[in-house]
C-alpha cells in the first residue's frame, strides 16, 4: 500500500506492506538512530515523534503514520546535540545504544514541561530502558542542563 | 598529571548521543542474507530426521543447513573467548544431531528477506527423539542422563572436567588445617546460598554481519569484545583456516561478558562461507535471553567460623556451578568465588575451596560482569553479616577488625602480595556517607514502612595473571596527530578514550590529538580482548609502554634536526629542544620523516602481568521496606572503590553506578526460572525485570585510591567489582527489615512481605 | 510477530462493523500487545479516521472515544478533578509515556486483559461501555462478556458523585500489576455504598460490594481491616510468574483495607 508522510520534514511517499512497522520503515528510510531492543514494547529504543509526541516505533505500523508528522532523531540533531553535551560531560552515554531513544523522549518532556522536577524526570522516562549508566549520570546530566537552561533564559530577560 | 585522572569526555560520546550509524546493524550491507535460527523446542532430544525440501521452496530462500552438512564426528569447539588453549572444554559443533536445551539451534536458514526465512523455518519438519532433560543440577554429577555422552568431547586443560560424569570442571584447594581451625572457634556460620542465571541483559542483542572480501577471505564484522578469539572460534567451527579469517567490531551496544563468548558470530559465518554471499544475524531479545551466555546458576555452602571477640578465623567454600548445556566458562568462573572473596579477610588462618561445574540442559553459562565472584562475595559476604549480627556486632565495626591489609600476602589469592589497598579508607568513608551509626539496623518510619541498611565488600581482579595480553601500536602522523591501534574492544565503557589518555599523558598532548582505532584482526596488535577487567591495567600498561618508546623515536629523530646526542633532546609535547636551545616543532619532526628518513616514527608494544592486582570496594544500601506489601526500593546506595587512580573519573564513576544498578536487578527484581520441560520463562523484557529509573534512589559513588604500581599511572580495574556488594548489602538490609534471612536471590516483594507477615 | 494482508482505514462506524464481521479481521488499538501474538490477521481494521480521539464532558459525564490514548486520559483534566487523581494514579505505572501515547482505552477495555489497570479503575465508576450495535452497557457486564464482533466506540463515565481511590502492588515500577485495586464510595442521604474493584488477581477485574454491611456507619481501622479480610476470602486468585494466590489474597486485604481507611478519612 502507498503512504504518504512528512519524515524529518521532508514529504515522503512510500510502497509499504500493510504490516511494515514504523520502526523499520524509518531505518529503511535511513534514521539509523532508531534501534530496537526488545520485542515486547517495554525498552524505549525506538521513541520516535508522532505528530510531535513520542511513541514506541515498534509497535506503530507504517500505515497509521500515513497523512502524519514522523520526526526522528535525524531532525533534531541541533535540540539533540544541545542537550546530549550535559550526558557526555558525565559519561553517562555509555555503550550509547539507548542513547537516541533515551534523548527523543526527554526533548519531549522538556517541552512538555520545560523545568521538571526529578521525580517528573524520572516518571516520564521510566519507559526508557539503559543497563549501562544505572541512570545516575542520566539524572545529573538532564539536571545540569536544566540549570544552564534556567540561567540562560534569565539572562535572556535581564 | 595532565591528562589522567581527569574527567574527559569520551571520545564517541557525541556520536553515539546524536545517534549516528556506528553499530554492527547500522553498517551492514543491505544486501546481506537474513539469517535466522531453528531452535530446539524439547530440553534434550536426537533428531531423527529432518526435512527441508518445502522450506527451500520458499522464493527467496538461499540455503538451508543442518546436522546433516557439519561432521558430527569432527573436532568440537567452544564459544568462551579465552586464551589457547581455552579451559572450557570443547563440547560443541556448529549443529548438534543431539540438542541439548530448549533453544539449541537445530537448523540455519538464510534468505534474501525477514518474511521468506521466517515462513522457511515454519515448514523445515523435525522428528524428534525426545529424551528426558536433566534440569536440577544439583542431581546432575553422575547422573545417568549424560549431557554430553560423545567420544568427540574434550577438554585441553586438566581442569578436573570429565563428560561421563556431567563434570565440565572440579577443583580443590586449601591453606592450613580448615576443621582444625573451625574446631576452635566460638562461632561457626553454616550456611547454603543460591543464586540464578541472571542475564546481562545490554541493550543491543548479539549481531554480526559477514562478507568475502577482495582476497576471498571471510570478513566478519560483529559486536563482540574479543576479536582475537573470535577469530579462532569462527575458524574452529567452520573447520578453516584461522588465517582465512578477518574480524573486527564496529561501536557496541554493551557487552557485560556476555560478548566475551561468540554466541552468534558462526552461523552468518557459516552461510558466507558456503554462499560467498554477504549475511547477517540479529538475534531477537527473546533468542539473547534464552540462548546466549549468562551468568552461572551457583549453590554455595559456607562454613565461616570466628571466635568471640569477632576474629574470623577459617572460611571453608564449596561451590556447585550450573553450567547448563555447554562450558563456556564453566571452569574459571567458579574459581572466583572462593579466589575472591576469602582473601578478604587477611585473618584467616585456613581456608578450603572446592568446587564442582555440572552440566545440565538449560541454556549454557558465560561470561557475565563479577564472573564468580559476585556469587562468591554474595555467600560470603552474608555469612559475614550473619556473624555480626550473631555476636552483637556492627558489620563494619567487624570488617574493620578483619580486613585484608596493603603488603600482606593473600594465601587464597594465589600467595599474591596485597599490592595496593585502601579497603580501611573505603570502609570508613562508606559508613560516613550513609550516614551508618544513625540508620543501622532499621527504623520505623511509622506509616507501616521501615528503613534499614545493610553493607558489603568486594574485590576482583585486573586481568588475569600471567596469561592476558595487552598491545597497543602507536603511529606519529601528519600535523602531530598520533594514532592508536589497539586489540581491546570499547563497549561503551571508554577504554578507547582512557587508552587515548594514557598515551596523551605520555606524550604530553592532549586527548584529541589522539586518535583510536579498533579492533580489528587484521590491523591491531594482539590483544586478549576486553574481559576479566584487564583493559585499563594490562593494555593501558601497554600503552604507556608503547607511548614511551615512540618518544624516544621522536627524540631519536629530532636528534638528527638537532645536531646533538638523542639522550640530550628534550621532548615538550608539541616541540623538542636541545641543550643549546634549539627547538623544533612536532610538526617538523614528522615532516622530515617522512623525506629521506629511515627512523620509524610507530611503535608496537605488549604487555603482561605476573600478578592480577585487586580493586576494593564497599557498599551500603538503605532500603525502604512496606512491610504489608512487600514493596522494596533502594532509596540510597553508597559506595567506595579503590580502583587504584582512576583515569577517567567520570566513566569510573559511570561504571560504578551501572555496575550497582545491575546488582540490586539481581538482589530484587531478576529472576530466572524454568518450566519442568526446561522452557524459560523470564525469556523477554516484559518478563525478566531489569530496573527502570523509578526503582532507585540515589547511587553515590566515591573513590580512596591507592596506587599500583604495576598499573598505568597507578591504576587498577573498575569494570567488575562494581557489581559484587548490592547483593549481600541488600540481603542484610532485608534482614534487618524483617528479621529474615533470605539465602536465595532475587528476594521478591511477595517473599518479603510473607515474611514480615510470618514474623510479626 | 503478527502479520497483516490488509489494511484498512473505514470511513465510517458501519464499514468498519461489516469488515469486523468476517474472520480473520481485527480492530487495531494501540497495537502493543496485539503485535506480540502469532495472529495472522486478514483485514486490520484502524478507526483512526472516525474522530473518536477525544474526551467530551458535560455537565453530567464523560464521553471517551475508544481511539483515545492512555496518555491523554492520564492528562484530562476534568477526569483527574472527578476522581481525585486516582485515573492518573491507575495509569501513570503503565510501562512508559511513549507506551501510553499509544494505547488506546478501547483496546484496553475491549481487551479485558486480567493485568488491566484500566478496566480495574474503570470498574470502579459509574461507568458503561457505548457499543455500535449493542448500545450502552454497564463496564461490569461488558467486563463479563465482551464486545464479540461489535465495536466498543465509547466509553461513558457518569459524574455520580463519588470519592475514589487506586492502589496498585508492582514488582518493579513499571511492570504489570501483582494485584490492582480501586474502589469507591458513593455517600448520599440515604445510603453509603462501596465498590471495590479488585484486578491482576491474576484473572480478570471482578466487583465486590459491602453485602454485608461490615462497611456501615463510621468507619474505623478495625472495620476496614476486618472488610479486608472479608475481601480476600470473596475475591478468587490465583498464581502466576508474578505473584501466589496467597501473597494475592494478602495484598487484596492490605489494599482493600487501605482504600477503605483513605475514603473513610483515616489518615495512614
Amino acid at each position: 500500500m502507498t503512504i504518504h508522510l512528512i519524515l524529518n520534514g521532508k514529504k515522503l511517499e512510500a510502497e509499504v506492506a500493510p504490516d511494515t512497522l514504523l520502526l523499520d520503515f524509518v531505518r529503511e528510510q535511513g534514521c539509523a538512530s532508531v534501534k530496537r531492543g526488545c520485542e515486547t514494547s517495554n525498552c524505549g529504543l525506538c521513541t520516535v515523534f508522532l505528530e510531535d509526541k513520542p511513541v514506541l516505533s515498534c509497535s506503530v505500523p507504517a500505515a497509521r503514520a500515513d497523512g502524519k508528522h514522523v520526526t526522528t532523531l535525524e531532525g533534531l540533531q541541533e535540540e539533540a546535540a544541545e542537550f546530549s553535551a550535559f550526558i557526555a560531560d558525565q559519561g553517562a552515554e555509555q555503550c550509547g545504544f539507548c542513547n537516541p531513544g533515551f534523548v527523543m523522549n526527554a526533548l519531549a518532556l522538556f517541552r512538555e514541561n520545560p523545568f521538571p522536577t526529578e521525580e517528573e524526570i524520572r516518571e516520564y522516562l521510566a519507559g526508557n530502558l539503559c543497563r549501562c549508566s544505572g541512570y545516575e549520570g542520566q539524572l545529573r546530566g538532564i539536571l545540569a542542563f536544566l540549570e544552564w537552561k534556567k540561567t540562560k533564559e534569565k539572562e535572556a530577560q535581564s | 598529571m595532565n591528562t589522567v585522572n581527569k574527567p574527559v569526555r569520551k571520545k564517541d560520546a557525541m556520536q553515539v548521543l546524536t545517534g549516528q550509524p556506528v553499530y554492527t546493524d547500522d553498517i551492514a550491507p543491505a544486501d546481506c542474507l537474513i539469517v535466522k535460527l531453528l531452535r530446539s523446542p524439547h530440553a534434550n532430544a536426537m533428531i531423527r530426521s529432518i526435512r527441508t525440501d518445502t522450506a527451500l521452496k520458499v522464493p527467496g530462500i538461499e540455503a538451508v543447513f543442518t546436522w546433516e552438512d557439519v561432521p558430527q564426528d569432527g573436532p568440537r569447539f567452544t564459544q568462551a573467548g579465552q586464551t589457547y588453549p581455552e579451559p572450557s572444554p570443547r563440547d560443541r559443533l556448529l549443529l548438534d544431531r543431539h540438542v541439548r536445551f530448549v533453544g539449541d539451534p537445530v537448523a540455519i536458514v538464510a534468505g534474501k528477506d525477514e518474511a521468506c526465512v521466517d515462513r522457511a523455518l515454519k515448514m523445515i519438519k523435525v522428528d524428534y527423539e525426545v529424551l528426558e532433560p536433566l534440569l536440577d543440577f544439583r542431581k546432575a554429577k553422575d547422573n545417568p542422563i549424560l549431557v554430553h555422552p560423545e567420544d568427540n568431547w574434550e577438554a585441553l586443560c586438566p581442569v578436573g572436567a570429565d563428560n561421563k560424569r556431567n563434570l565440565c570442571a572440579h577443583d580443590e584447594c586449601s591453606g592450613g588445617d580448615i576443621e582444625e581451625v573451625l574446631s576452635h572457634c566460638d562461632v561457626i556460620i553454616d550456611r547454603t546460598y543460591h543464586t540464578k542465571a541472571c542475564q546481562q541483559a545490554m541493550m543491543e542483542t548479539f549481531r554480526t554481519f559477514c562478507t568475502i572480501d577482495t582476497y576471498g577471505r571471510l570478513n566478519v564484522v560483529s559486536s563482540t569484545q574479543i576479536v582475537f578469539h573470535c577469530r579462532r572460534i569462527i575458524a574452529n567451527a567452520l573447520g578453516i583456516p584461522k588465517s582465512k579469517v578477518r574480524v573486527s567490531k564496529p561501536r557496541i551496544g554493551g557487552g557485560f561478558g556476555a560478548k566475551q563468548t561468540s554466541v552468534c558470530e558462526m552461523y552468518p559465518a557459516f552461510v558466507t562461507w558456503k554462499t560467498k554471499k554477504p549475511s547477517k544475524i540479529i538475534f531477537s531479545r527473546e533468542e539473547s535471553l534464552s540462548a546466549s551466555s549468562p551468568r552461572h546458576e551457583m549453590e554455595l555452602h559456607v562454613r565461616l567460623g570466628a571466635t568471640k571477640d569477632g576474629i574470623i578465623h577459617g572460611i571453608d567454600l564449596y561451590t556447585l556451578s550450573n553450567t547448563g548445556a555447554y562450558g563456556e566458562h564453566g571452569p574459571t568462573t567458579v574459581g572466583l568465588t572462593g579466589h575472591k572473596s576469602i582473601p578478604l579477610y587477611g585473618k584467616a588462618e585456613a581456608f578450603r575451596f572446592t568446587s564442582d561445574v555440572v552440566y545440565t540442559n538449560v541454556m549454557s553459562a558465560g561470561a557475565y560482569r563479577g564472573y564468580g565472584a559476585t556469587q562468591g562475595l554474595f555467600a560470603v559476604e552474608s555469612a559475614v553479616n550473619e556473624l555480626a549480627d550473631r555476636l552483637h556486632m556492627d558489620p563494619i565495626a567487624l570488617r574493620e577488625m578483619n580486613i585484608v591489609k596493603e603488603g600482606q600476602i593473600m594465601p587464597a589469592y594465589y600467595n599474591q602480595e596485597n599490592t595496593s589497598c585502601a579497603l580501611d579508607r573505603c570502609l570508613a568513608r562508606v559508613k560516613e556517607m550513609i550516614h551508618w551509626d544513625e540508620k543501622y539496623p532499621v527504623r520505623d518510619m511509622g506509616n507501616g514502612k521501615v528503613r534499614s541498611v545493610g553493607m558489603g565488600m568486594a574485590m576482583q581482579g585486573s586481568g588475569i595473571s600471567a596469561v592476558d595480553v595487552g598491545s597497543a601500536t602507536l603511529q606519529l602522523g601528519d600535523e602531530g596527530l598520533y594514532m592508536l591501534s589497539i586489540g581491546a574492544a570499547d563497549m561503551g565503557t571508554g577504554c578507547d578514550t582512557i587508552l587515548a589518555q594514557i598515551a596523551a599523558e605520555v606524550l604530553e598532548c592532549s586527548v584529541d590529538q589522539i586518535s583510536v582505532f579498533g579492533a580489528d584482526t587484521d590491523a591491531s596488535p594482539y590483544d586478549s580482548g576486553s574481559y576479566a577487567s584487564s583493559t585499563t591495567y594490562v593494555t593501558g600498561k601497554a600503552v604507556e609502554k608503547c607511548a614511551l618508546r615512540l618518544r624516544e623515536q621522536i627524540c631519536t629523530l629530532a636528534s638528527v634536526l638537532l645536531h646533538c646526542s638523542p639522550d640530550d633532546v628534550q621532548f615538550q609535547g608539541d616541540s623538542l629542544s636541545a641543550p643549546d636551545g634549539q627547538t623544533v616543532s612536532l610538526t617538523e619532526v614528522v615532516t622530515a620523516s617522512q623525506c629521506g628518513s629511515d627512523i620509524p616514527l610507530a611503535a608496537t608494544e605488549k604487555h603482561t602481568s605476573p600478578i592480577s592486582p585487586p580493586p576494593f570496594m564497599v557498599g551500603a544500601a538503605e532500603l525502604e521496606i512496606d512491610l504489608n506489601t512487600g514493596e522494596t526500593k533502594v532509596i540510597e546506595f553508597a559506595a567506595v572503590v579503590d580502583c587504584g587512580t582512576p583515569v577517567n573519573p567520570n566513566l569510573a564513576r559511570v561504571q560504578a553506578e551501572g555496575g550497582i544498578l545491575q546488582g540490586i536487578g539481581m538482589a530484587l527484581t531478576e529472576n530466572i526460572r524454568y518450566s519442568s520441560k526446561g522452557k524459560l520463562w523470564e525469556n523477554s523484557l516484559m518478563q525478566y525485570k531489569i530496573p527502570t529509573r523509578q526503582d532507585i534512589g540515589h547511587i553515590r559513588v566515591e573513590f580512596e585510591s591507592s596506587y599500583e604500581k604495576t598499573g598505568p599511572f597507578g591504576a587498577k580495574s573498575i569494570g567488575e567489582v562494581v557489581i559484587n556488594t548490592p547483593l549481600p548489602a541488600i540481603a542484610d538490609a532485608i534482614y534487618h527489615a524483617t528479621g529474615t534471612r533470605f539465602c536465595e536471590l532475587p528476594i521478591t516483594p511477595e517473599q518479603i512481605a510473607m515474611a514480615a507477615q510470618n514474623n510479626k | 510477530m503478527m502479520t497483516i494482508k490488509n489494511y484498512v482505514k473505514p470511513q465510517t462506524l458501519e464499514e468498519a462493523w461489516q469488515l469486523n464481521q468476517k474472520r480473520g479481521s481485527r480492530i487495531l488499538g494501540g497495537m502493543l500487545w496485539l503485535k506480540m501474538g502469532k495472529r495472522r490477521v486478514q483485514t486490520a481494521i484502524d478507526l483512526s479516521d472516525l474522530g473518536l480521539d477525544t474526551i467530551e464532558e458535560t455537565g453530567d459525564s464523560f464521553s471517551i472515544g475508544c481511539m483515545v490514548s492512555l496518555r491523554d486520559l492520564e492528562l484530562h483534566s476534568g477526569l483527574a478533578r472527578y476522581t481525585c487523581g486516582a485515573m492518573k494514579e491507575a495509569l501513570r505505572h503503565i510501562v512508559g509515556v511513549q507506551f501510553r501515547n499509544l494505547a488506546t482505552v478501547g483496546g484496553s477495555i475491549a481487551g479485558r486483559f486480567g493485568f488491566s489497570d484500566v478496566l480495574t479503575m474503570f470498574l470502579a465508576l459509574d461507568s458503561y461501555v457505548e457499543m455500535y450495535k449493542g448500545g450502552l452497557v454497564p463496564m461490569e457486564t461488558f467486563a463479563a462478556t465482551g464486545c464479540g464482533t461489535d465495536i466498543c466506540v465509547r466509553i461513558i463515565v457518569r459524574k455520580t458523585p463519588l470519592a475514589v481511590t487506586y492502589h496498585s502492588v508492582r514488582n518493579t515500577a513499571t511492570d504489570f500489576p501483582v494485584l490492582a485495586c480501586a474502589v469507591s464510595r458513593q455517600v448520599s442521604d440515604e445510603e453509603d455504598s462501596w465498590k471495590f474493584s479488585i484486578g491482576a488477581r491474576p484473572a480478570r477485574a471482578i466487583l465486590l460490594r459491602d453485602e454485608t454491611q461490615l462497611l456501615s456507619g463510621e468507619i474505623t481501622a478495625e472495620k476496614a481491616d476486618l472488610f479486608g479480610a472479608y475481601a480476600a476470602e470473596q475475591v478468587p486468585t490465583s498464581s502466576n510468574m508474578r505473584g501466589s494466590a496467597a501473597y494475592r489474597s494478602h495484598l487484596v486485604k492490605v489494599l482493600t483495607s487501605r482504600s477503605i481507611q483513605e475514603l473513610g478519612g483515616i489518615s495512614l
